[in-house]
């Protein structure tokens, strides 16, 4: 069983990652992934220009690597795979991405979508968007903590 | 630390205080509106990386490093 966690500053590939991630699993019968991107969107103001992660080092990564234990402890993996983008990202670069490996699918299926509903609502990220010159910061939403609910 | 949306309130991600005994003494030091901001429940506090869950039951020392975390917004 591996767990990769890394709070990443600066791009990553996704697919050179997941086909790093699926190599070293060989014993897994199946792997679930799931890539985040920056969306190509309008609000009220123009286009999304921007986007931006902030973090807070000492809790952030921490954050995350409990997460995935929680995950691992609740199903059966055999490997875990959390990336995570903080800094400026641009309409199109990857955010985050998850993939969980598991000898069936069904725990790999749950474990990649407990760790997305963790993530969105509980990880130590805060985000703000640039659209028309201006940076707006982004409130949580209401829909993240009903997904939350759901693994309760 | 002024996390998220605290830090244009507080017109920077860091300010240096004056050492203070309590961390309502810190907020109190502080301008109005961003006191007021502060001491919202939903913000959440860490002192040296670590949260803190009772405020009011912290003493504080020099050089500490205090965080204040707005509700997340989500990755």
């Amino acid at each position: 069983m591996t767990l990769d966690v890394r709070l990443l500053t600066s791009p990553f590939d996704p697919p050179a990652e997941l086909d790093q991630f699926t190599g070293q699993h060989p014993a897994a019968g199946g792997i679930v992934s799931f890539l985040g991107q920056v969306r190509i969107d309008t609000v009220e103001s123009g286009a999304v220009e921007a986007l931006e992660l902030r973090h807070y080092e000492p809790l952030t990564q921490p954050g995350m690597q409990d997460l995935a234990h929680d995950a691992n402890a609740r199903w059966d993996l055999e490997g875990l795979l959390v990336l995570h983008r903080s800094g400026l990202m641009l309409p199109g670069d990857p955010i985050v991405l998850v993939a969980a490996a598991a000898r069936h699918r069904r725990d790999a299926f749950a474990a990649a979508d407990f760790v997305m509903d963790h993530l969105k609502s509980e990880a130590w990220f805060w985000k703000r968007e640039k659209a028309g010159g201006t940076w707006r910061w982004i409130e949580p939403r209401d829909v993240d903590f009903a997904d939350l609910a759901r693994w309760q | 630390m002024f996390l998220g949306r605290l830090e244009d309130l507080a017109g920077g991600a860091e300010k240096q205080v004056p050492a203070a005994p309590s961390i309502a003494e810190v907020i109190a030091a502080l301008d109005p509106d961003l006191a007021s901001a502060l001491r919202q429940d939903r913000v959440r506090l860490a002192i040296n990386g670590a949260l803190v869950t009772d405020r009011s039951a912290h003493s504080l020392h020099d050089g500490d490093e205090i965080a204040f975390l707005p509700p997340v917004s989500g990755g």
